[in-house]
């Protein structure tokens, strides 16, 4: 009888804990979702911040954190996929591999701040990007080089070596293998990955704070030079730093909305390829 | 394309590719030596024994004080608080994904917990202001909510994804023989795995925690937003803090370039990025054991 309690209660830490996730997660959405549609409209994505950022809308933060990630991709992308291929098609189980491993794995543990003060050290002053959205796209391309290497070389692993194979007996060279037949095969693993780090690079706030990003700019960010405004940030400055926390708080809460709706966004994309892909096989 | 072309290209690219390779390391090996070289400039105007046992953190005032301790003690409070909640969630919940949960049930759970892993840190942060703040305020019946324990509860909610997906993968990674020779003993479904699963996966639950625990000594907006922000020495849970982590975000928007207060911001990320890769270290060192054990 003891027993059956004592079972009893074990079965309810498991479930409770479980049930317990789902509950934050729930309350989480709730809250954003519940708050912010009130100030989400046509209007607020799509004007100019007014008023001393009282009124009026989020769009060139909207811009800013699309463009920032767009900047982010274009630069971590060509290199993660490149260092995965190595990694996967050339490299030999050997001291320099193991050591690249290792630095892979620690460099995605580092804490995404210091990221922020080698952006700032190497982009912003030694390069003399100044602070601008370039600067904060090289960092944040940075940042997610770890998470493009791995999901690229999951990718990878999940081509049967026939494939390659039978293209090299073919007469193909080891190049022509991988860009004909490896690449075009792995491509949607690959694109789940990139998708996803998109959207982690689309919140993330601490490396840009010091590289580029603006509370305020006048008009929109229309080049790679120029300083900018993100959801990330803007969310961060409303509920921290405005004079008028209160009277502000609904777009706070808008924005936060915005922003998740946008990394969700490209979460279900992501989840949708990677879905429809694995039904194919 | 000739046969030499063909050959010079696929040689030219194996080249590049490896050239890629390298660029990890180098990326690795330029994050540190960056950090150590500025802060050799601070321990060249600081001594390093007053950084290290000063017990204030106040560069603005006339005589600036350097001493890590009250951020250090923050950064650990913080953190401790927050593995104290998400080590016995993140791995009941794992448990019961992995033994438990109908497979139907777990192909639903598994994307709402990659769902909690994909919201930013700075809206975690922001219901710690909204929303988990008002409410400690409330339950412990003091002014203000931000606090160290509303960082640990948001720190938490951080580290759960990552310790509950890492502990499902090492529980799943238990061979099916070891259940199978437990239930044959006459051991029930409880005692199989509280007594064989989860001591059997015990290796890569270090890991998972390890790994949570570097990302939650890491995170910057959720604290920086939630706890209050004092740089004096906590006395518990109860006390606003501020972490290494908030400390450069908020002191590095607004000193001069080049001050030894600019450095001393590089010498303290020194002491994070050690802390963070000694962690990560040890999380190897434990999956590592893991993959050895089942090998």
């Amino acid at each position: 009888m003891i027993k059956k309690i004592k079972y009893f209660f074990n079965w309810i830490f498991l479930l409770g804990s479980t049930l317990l996730v789902c509950l934050i997660l729930g309350v989480i959405l709730w809250d954003i979702f519940s708050k912010g549609m009130n100030s989400v409209s046509w209007n607020f994505i799509s004007q100019f911040p007014t008023g001393g950022m009282t009124k009026g809308g989020i769009l060139p933060a909207i811009v800013g954190t699309l463009l920032l990630t767009f900047i982010t991709t274009l630069f971590a992308v060509p290199f993660g996929v490149a260092c995965a291929i190595y990694l996967n098609e050339y490299a030999r189980p050997s001291v320099l591999t193991n050591i690249i491993r290792a630095s892979i794995r620690n460099l995605a543990g580092i804490p995404s701040i210091i990221y922020g003060l080698f952006g700032l050290a190497l982009f912003v002053q030694a390069l003399h990007l100044g602070t601008s959205v370039l600067s904060a796209g090289l960092t944040l391309g940075l940042l997610s080089l770890p998470y493009i290497i791995t999901t690229t070389e999951e990718a990878l692993k999940r081509i049967p070596n026939s494939m390659r194979e039978a293209t090299l007996a073919l007469g193909a060279t080891q190049f022509e293998t991988i860009k004909d037949v490896v690449l075009p095969k792995a491509l949607p693993g690959i694109l789940t990955g990139v998708i996803l780090t998109m959207s982690r690079a689309a919140g993330e706030t601490a490396p840009i704070l010091f590289t580029g990003v603006a509370f305020y700019i006048n008009g929109i960010t229309a080049s790679p030079n120029q300083e900018f405004m993100a959801l990330p940030y803007h969310l961060y400055m409303l509920s921290t730093q405005h004079q008028a926390i209160e009277q502000v708080r609904p777009l706070a809460y808008g924005t936060a909305a915005v922003l998740i709706f946008l990394v969700f966004i490209l979460n279900i994309i992501a989840f949708y390829i990677r879905f429809k892909h694995r039904t194919q096989d | 394309m000739s046969i030499k072309k063909r050959e010079r290209t696929n040689w030219l690219f194996k080249k590049i590719f490896k050239a890629t390779g390298f660029i990890t390391i180098a990326l690795l090996a330029g994050i540190f030596i960056m950090l150590l070289y500025n802060s050799i400039a601070f321990f060249t105007d600081v001594k390093p024994l007053d950084f290290f046992t000063g017990s204030q953190w106040d560069p603005e005032s006339a005589k600036s004080k350097y001493g890590i301790a009250p951020l250090l003690v923050s950064t650990g409070l913080v953190t401790l608080g927050a593995m104290l909640i998400a080590i016995p969630l993140g791995i009941f919940t794992a448990a019961y994904l992995s033994e438990l949960a109908h497979p139907k049930v777990k192909a639903i759970l598994k994307p709402l917990i990659e769902m909690l892993a994909a919201i930013p840190s700075v809206a975690i942060g922001f219901l710690g202001i909204v929303l988990v703040g008002p409410g400690i305020a409330k339950i412990f019946g003091i002014a203000n909510g931000l606090n160290a324990f509303n960082g640990s509860v948001l720190l938490a909610v951080m580290a759960l994804p990552t310790i509950i997906t890492i502990s499902e993968d090492a529980i799943n990674a238990v061979p099916l023989s070891h259940r199978e020779a437990s239930l044959a003993l006459g051991a029930n479904k409880w005692q199989t795995i509280f007594k064989v699963t989860l001591p059997a996966a015990s290796p890569g639950l270090i890991a998972a925690v390890m790994l949570g625990l570097g990302r939650a000594l890491g995170e910057t907006m959720t604290v920086l937003m939630a706890t209050g922000n004092a740089a004096v020495m906590p006395k518990g849970f109860l006390d606003a803090v501020r972490t290494i982590t908030a400390t450069i975000a908020i002191e590095m928007g607004e000193v001069p370039y080049q001050t030894t207060h600019y450095f001393a911001l590089f010498a303290i990320a020194v002491i994070l990025f050690l802390f963070t890769l000694l962690i990560n270290l040890l999380g190897e060192y434990f999956a590592n054991r893991l993959r050895k054990f089942h090998a």
